[in-house]
């Protein structure tokens, strides 16, 4: 399986990740190598396999129904790259550029 | 009678699923110690967890897994014993993570049922596809800035349960019901509140349409976060509708996600163009596979309660209530409690009679819930008490019934303060409609002549003269017995 | 010069116990040769004034007779990835610019309550990418080790990776020991290039809460030493059951040190003969025959044993690692924290150009790849797959478990490379990882320990691994080859020395 340039565009795109023009050749040719590389484990009969479900053999943990967390909005915000104090001075928001819904 | 949608050179039927998300109740969210509470200032309930700050780690809330096992049930569902969580990956900014923890191919609650309660009484029944519980996101809002979209994620990470019916709905009035009998059994459960103006029950709604008597399945479109009744079956109208116009233009229905536009009473499309609907659902390593016991799923399934459809099916049976009263007192647990108080040892027709009217009416214009009412089920039947007792009429009733909501007296009280008791004495009722006869003659005369009608008036007239207290089964034979009628 | 850099951790122990030195004259000591040793680029943030805090704080509470433990007082470096509260955490990324948690890890609170003294934050490759340090983008960190002979001396060496920045740091002598994480071979291939003693343990056993995750079911954070001993001290203070993390296993931390002295006599060690390479090194083969011999010299028995899929190994490692990391990593989108590059367009354009800014080649390669074996279409061909194979590999393991109680083999197919080598074929630069990474996948502990030196005077290190919970025979095994095989070299400068 191949990937073209337009295909490491589109990945590109689903990772968002801005990948200049005259860098998606050279990309591609990596990837492609890595693909290829990786696709010797096509080699390996894996019928009647289970896929690996977790390296650790304990149950999933469960926690009750507690509110322990929280109300740290000081804490929350502190590494916001633009925060934005709320109106009633009771917490604050993130802002990132206007999407339109 | 099937709802149709009249096209240029025939009729459509319409296919609708309904796949609702619904807030589990709970104090704390699926994954994190958070609060989960409506309403609280922006970003004070979030922790490092749901902000998804680097080196963060999910674990999972236990009772929120009980709550989506008591719902499976209560949509007589099968539970799978083992359910994996997954990561559906895309990038929006009310999704710190980039990722939603769902449940994609592995889900804790499999197919099941719910039955609509038919307006003509017969039942309909809508197939469940599947139940999973996911993480809600935060919340975006756009219109604090000019420039700038402000995100709050309180709501981010809350849990919900989604519930994905089978395309089984055929039209806007099945899928009201549906939505109510859904809301009603999660409701019975605790599971969740329903509250659709809050957001804890929203709905996204799967529309095609295909030419009356066909089977085939055409596209879809999808008509997003729907959040009322009303407003699902309007947009369940306008866009089967759009949809039939699209393919008498001679064109086709793309597979696309919408948004209902209440004011202009239409869908639309949402301008984020979701192309690409890769999500990459993948096991979340940082969990491990829930498998449940057995037992586990007992325990929750001897603690539920008696559900809407079994409550009432035991009013038909216990109560001889028709089909539609038990329905419409089972639909709320907290109206069937009421009843079956009401209905305790007293005549359980005339209690359905007054809690779906006098009683519904009252509450309705309160806006508040049945057992917020100053009126209490023993309080009403002290009431009922008096009307069979034949200390007071039925109509009077109603007046220390209004008495009774405005100042949460006693309808003993409130009869003996304002003098209500009904007059049975024969003689003074004798007395009353001699007066009344005498004062009409005219009216007198045409009930002597054949005009039964008039009697009515004549008894109105008595009841008006004894200030209502007269007992009108009495007037009315009385007035039958001196008038020859 | 002083005596005071080049201490282990158990001399640091006792010499404080006995009053020979005091932690704040440690911690002064360490500071001073990391001034001095900036020109190997093993720290991004150096953190003195917490050191000589919590430095002081340690002698406080000794002259109260309120020691706390064998790490109290003891100078460590701490990798860039693990989030300590109110310093710079940067990840080796440039995306993570300007964070500064206010959080602490589990793993080094652990260790702050155990009194241990932070010296600083290491460099490392970028989100744990990597096995040579060079793809941070605080810049590679140089070996302290210098190959000998002429022609070569003036060559700069690269440490390993991803935590190139703390064992190099430990091979210099900045800090008697220094922790990192451990995903593919992270803590392994760096301890082996740098000539000291580095631990995986077996996954579950450290809490991964407040570690930047790369890929959640292999991360672990382990030690770095220049002992056996010493590396198990440092795994005790930072081992235990941590309910944050669902990964986390609730099991008890075994005392580590008393299974040092055990003897090796009895003990049965596996050679996995696909190990055994096509174009291996003279000078790793010849290391990994001495070290069955000296194993057996120590009373063990050895034998061949196989692990069939271990050529499947690495491609499974790189579809597994990668996916996970694309998703993991989506979080980084100048959002919430670090970068942000906003051109004055859309939101996603603010996405593509911060992340497209802010990750380096490699994180966007494995970040792109990932996405690409878990996108539709390909999910089964590559991520299933992947994922039955190691299984597969798994259950290799557990079989050859049946027969021995740990496996044998070389840590590494080469000493350290120049800086600058293998930058033209990341799957040149993956081989690296080829001895290491099956026991990742696999979840089990294994250390590498210095063995021997190559031809250039560069150290070549020996790898054990052992069953899932058993790093007390681990312990017992490398106790054993340690003595064994003696090894005493150092890089020059080490400990002050010229």
């Amino acid at each position: 399986m191949s990937l073209d340039k337009a295909t490491v565009r589109k990945i590109a795109y689903l990772a968002r990740i801005r990948v200049p023009d005259d860098a998606l050749d050279g990309l591609a040719r990596e990837l492609n190598h890595i693909i290829g590389w990786v696709e010797q484990l096509n080699e390996v009969d894996t019928t009647g396999v289970e896929p690996m479900a977790s390296v650790v053999d304990i149950r999933l943990p469960k926690r009750a129904d507690e509110v322990s967390d929280g109300g740290i909005a000081g804490e929350v915000l502190k590494n916001a790259p633009e925060p934005v104090v709320a109106p009633g001075a009771d917490g604050g928001f993130f802002a990132v550029p206007k999407v339109v819904e | 009678m099937s709802y149709l949608v009249k096209g240029e050179r025939g009729d459509w039927e319409a296919v609708v699923g309904l796949e609702v998300h619904a807030q589990i109740v709970s104090n704390a969210k699926l994954f994190s110690g958070a609060a989960t509470q409506f309403g609280a200032a922006p970003n004070t309930q979030v922790s490092l967890v749901d902000a998804a700050m680097p080196g963060m780690l999910p674990v999972l809330n236990g009772h929120c897994v009980a709550q989506a096992v008591r719902t499976g049930l209560g949509l007589k569902a099968k539970i799978n014993t083992r359910s994996v969580f997954e990561r559906k990956n895309y990038f929006y900014p009310d999704l710190p993570h980039g990722y939603q923890i769902s449940q994609y191919s592995q889900p804790i609650v499999g197919e099941g049922a719910v039955l609509l309660d038919m307006a003509d009484g017969s039942t309909r029944t809508i197939g469940i596809e599947r139940l999973h519980m996911e993480q809600d996101a935060g919340k975006s809002l756009h219109d604090q800035d000019p420039n700038r979209t402000f995100i709050d994620l309180n709501r981010a990470g809350v849990a919900l349960m989604e519930i994905v019916s089978r395309p089984d709905i055929r039209s806007p009035e099945e899928a009201g019901l549906y939505l109510r009998k859904l809301r009603s059994i999660l409701r019975y459960l605790g599971t969740c509140d329903g509250n659709m103006e809050e957001g804890s029950m929203r709905a996204d709604v799967n529309v095609s349409v295909r030419p009356k008597g066909s089977n085939e399945l055409r596209t879809r479109a999808e008509v997003k976060n729907v959040n009322s009744v009303r407003f699902v079956m309007q947009a369940i109208e306008a866009e089967a509708a759009r949809q039939v116009a699209v393919y008498d233009a001679g064109g086709q229905v793309t597979q696309e996600t919408r948004l209902y536009d209440s004011d202009a009473g239409e869908t639309r499309p949402m301008r984020i163009k979701e192309f690409a609907h890769d999500y990459r659902y993948f096991p979340d390593p940082d969990l491990l596979p829930l498998v449940l016991t057995d037992e586990y799923i007992r325990k929750i399934e001897a603690d539920l309660p008696e559900l809407p459809d079994a409550k009432k099916q035991r009013f038909i049976a216990d109560y001889g209530l028709s089909p539609y009263d038990a329905q419409v007192l089972a639909a709320e647990r907290e109206t069937a409690n009421y009843f079956e108080r009401v209905a305790k040892g007293r005549d359980a027709k005339q209690a359905a009679n007054w809690v779906t009217g006098v009683l519904f009416a009252h509450v309705n214009e309160t806006g508040k819930s049945i057992d917020a009412s100053p009126i209490g089920p023993e309080a009403l039947g002290q009431l009922l008490d008096l009307i069979n007792a034949g200390t007071i009429s039925g109509r009077i009733a109603k007046e220390v019934f209004a008495d009774m909501a405005a100042t949460g007296k006693p309808a003993k009280d409130i009869v003996a303060a304002r003098g209500l008791t009904q007059i049975s004495d024969a003689g003074a009722i004798e007395v009353a409609v001699d007066k009344v006869i005498a004062a009409n003659p005219k009216q007198a005369a045409d009930v002597r002549a054949g005009k039964a009608k008039t009697i009515g008036w004549l008894v109105g007239q008595v009841m008006k003269a004894t200030g209502g207290k007269a007992n009108p089964q009495m007037v009315n034979e009385l007035l039958k017995r001196k008038l020859g009628g | 010069m002083t005596a005071l850099t080049g201490l282990s951790i158990a001399a640091v122990r006792d010499g404080l116990a006995e009053r020979d030195f005091t932690a704040l004259e440690l911690a002064r000591e360490h500071l001073r040769s990391i001034e001095k040793a900036r020109h190997l680029n093993a720290f991004i943030t150096e953190t003195p004034e917490i050191a000589l805090a919590r430095a002081k704080e340690s002698d406080a509470r000794r002259a109260k007779g309120k020691a706390l433990g064998p790490m109290d007082g003891v100078p460590i470096a701490i990798k860039d990835l693990f989030c300590t509260a109110s310093v710079p955490t940067t990840a080796g990324s440039h995306i993570l610019d300007g964070f500064t948690p206010t959080y602490e890890s589990t793993v080094t609170a652990k260790l702050k309550a155990a009194g241990a003294v932070m010296l600083g934050k290491t460099n490392m490759d970028e989100f744990a990418m990597g096995s040579s340090n060079m793809t941070s983008y605080h810049g590679p960190v140089k070996n302290p080790w210098r190959p000998k002979g002429r022609e070569k001396r003036d060559k700069n060496l690269v440490p390993g990776g991803s935590s190139g920045g703390s064992a190099a740091a430990v091979a210099a002598g900045l800090a008697p020991a220094a922790i990192g994480t451990d995903t593919g071979g992270s803590i392994r291939q760096p301890a082996s290039f740098c000539g000291i003693v580095g631990m995986k343990p077996t996954y579950g056993r450290c809490s991964r809460w407040g570690i930047v995750a790369f890929a959640s079911s292999l991360d672990q954070a382990g030690p770095f030493a220049r002992s056996v001993e010493d590396t198990a001290i440092l795994l005790a203070a930072m081992a235990g059951h941590d309910p944050k993390d669902s990964t986390s296993a609730p099991v008890a931390v075994p005392d580590f040190q008393a299974a040092l002295k055990k003897s090796a006599k009895g003990l049965k060690v596996g050679i996995p003969k696909e190990y055994t390479m096509d174009g291996m090194p003279a000078a790793i083969d010849a290391l990994w025959k001495r070290g069955v011999a000296w194993m057996q010299a120590q009373g063990a028995e050895c034998r061949e044993v196989s692990l069939p899929h271990t050529a499947y190994a690495l491609p499974t490692y790189y579809i597994v690692a990668p996916a996970e990391a694309s998703s993991n990593l989506a979080r980084y989108d100048g959002v919430r924290f670090g970068l942000r590059v906003d051109e004055g367009g859309t939101l996603d354009e603010m996405y593509a150009a911060t992340r497209g800014e802010g990750f380096g080649a490699e994180v966007r390669r494995r970040v792109l790849i990932g996405t690409y074996v878990l996108s539709a279409g390909y999910y089964d061909a590559y991520y299933l797959k992947a994922q039955k194979v190691r299984a597969l590999i798994a259950e290799d393991f557990r079989k050859a478990f049946e027969a021995v109680d740990v496996l044998l083999t070389p840590t590494a197919p080469s000493a350290a490379f120049a800086i600058g080598d293998k930058m033209d074929d990341p799957v040149a630069m993956y081989l690296n990882d080829v001895f290491t990474v099956p026991a990742s996948l696999a979840g089990l502990p294994a250390i590498s320990l210095p063995a021997g030196l190559d031809a250039d005077g560069l150290p070549l290190g020996l790898h054990l691994i052992a069953k899932p919970f058993d790093e007390e025979t681990l312990f017992r095994a490398a106790a054993a080859l340690e003595e064994a095989c003696s090894f005493d070299a150092h890089p020059p400068g080490f400990g002050g020395s010229p």
